[in-house]
């Protein structure tokens, strides 16, 4: 089944709030491996002038990927996620995630672009704060792999 | 402990020095509950091969999240990542054992921005085969 070009400019609505915990962050600063104190020390990352233990810059995509999911996950888009690679991922932070952030993360299909066998899936999701605080710009594009 | 670098000891062009990482099939269970992203490519080897990849693959997250690590260690405590984007080239493949694979990262000061924002251009290599191209970093040093 091939991805469906009309869903190119599609606008999912703003994911529930979610809030950033300092558990989340340290789970999330193992899985990657790094030690840092930033992301488990309240004073360590007060030190460092922040407010509350601090996200690694990768941390938006938990977001991103919790909004965007929703998206990829639409029937009618007709994503087959076992034939998907990530292609590309950028991001723009306004400041860093932190603990206690109540975090909305908003998805828009903004491309759909066939090449072949293969489909480039461009998507953009804003996060931001409850307060409307604009925190992260996530850009992904994401490879459906020809089926055979 | 890394040394925290300074905006005004900085030069264009200068190479940082390579680290590299290890990953494991462990560190990609953990990767999959952390993110949420459990796609079977980075987990399940049968239905990995079944869709045309040579072994279990890691998140290309999980890669990049390496590179993110390679800037902030470099970077220092103090200093913000403002901009972080890369392109995925080839899969950093994971295999069945003890040791699993490494993804070596480097990089270059690709150019001092003013007002203490320098620009990092770094590449991600595993087995030989780089895993990420067009790495660009911008961080904002503490004053």
């Amino acid at each position: 089944m091939a991805v469906n070009p009309d869903y190119a400019g599609r606008i999912y609505p703003a994911t529930d709030p979610y809030e950033v915990s300092r558990v989340k962050i340290a789970e999330f600063a193992d899985a990657i491996g790094d030690p840092s104190a930033l992301y488990r020390d309240p004073a360590a990352a007060q030190a460092a002038g922040h407010p509350d233990v601090i996200a690694p810059p990768t941390f938006a995509v938990v977001l991103s990927m919790a909004s965007s999911g929703d998206a990829l996950a639409d029937p009618g888009l007709g994503l087959n996620y076992a034939m998907v690679v990530h292609g590309e991922q950028r991001f723009e932070h306004a400041r860093p995630i932190r603990a206690g952030d109540v975090i909305t993360a908003q998805t828009t299909i903004s491309g759909i672009k066939a090449v072949g066998s293969v489909t480039m899936l461009h998507t953009e999701t804003h996060i931001r704060t409850l307060a409307g605080e604009q925190l992260c710009t996530a850009r992904s594009m994401l490879v459906e792999r020809g089926a055979s | 402990m890394t040394q925290a670098v300074t905006y005004a000891g900085l030069e264009a062009g200068a190479q940082l020095p390579a680290v590299s990482y290890p990953v494991t099939r462990l560190s990609l269970v953990k990767y999959c509950g952390a993110s949420g992203d459990f796609n079977v490519i980075h987990w399940n080897e049968r239905l990995a091969r079944a869709v045309g990849l040579p072994d279990v693959i890691a998140h290309g997250m999980f890669t990049m999240a390496q590179a993110g690590r390679f800037v902030t260690d470099w970077a220092g405590p103090g200093a913000l990542v403002t901009e972080f984007g890369t392109r995925f080239s080839a899969p950093v493949v994971v295999p069945d054992d003890d040791t699993g694979a490494q993804i070596e990262v480097s990089g270059t000061i690709e150019a001092l921005l003013g007002d203490g924002r320098v620009a990092l251009a770094l590449t991600a290599k595993s087995a030989g085969a780089k895993v990420l191209t067009r790495v660009r970093a911008v961080v904002q040093l503490p004053a």
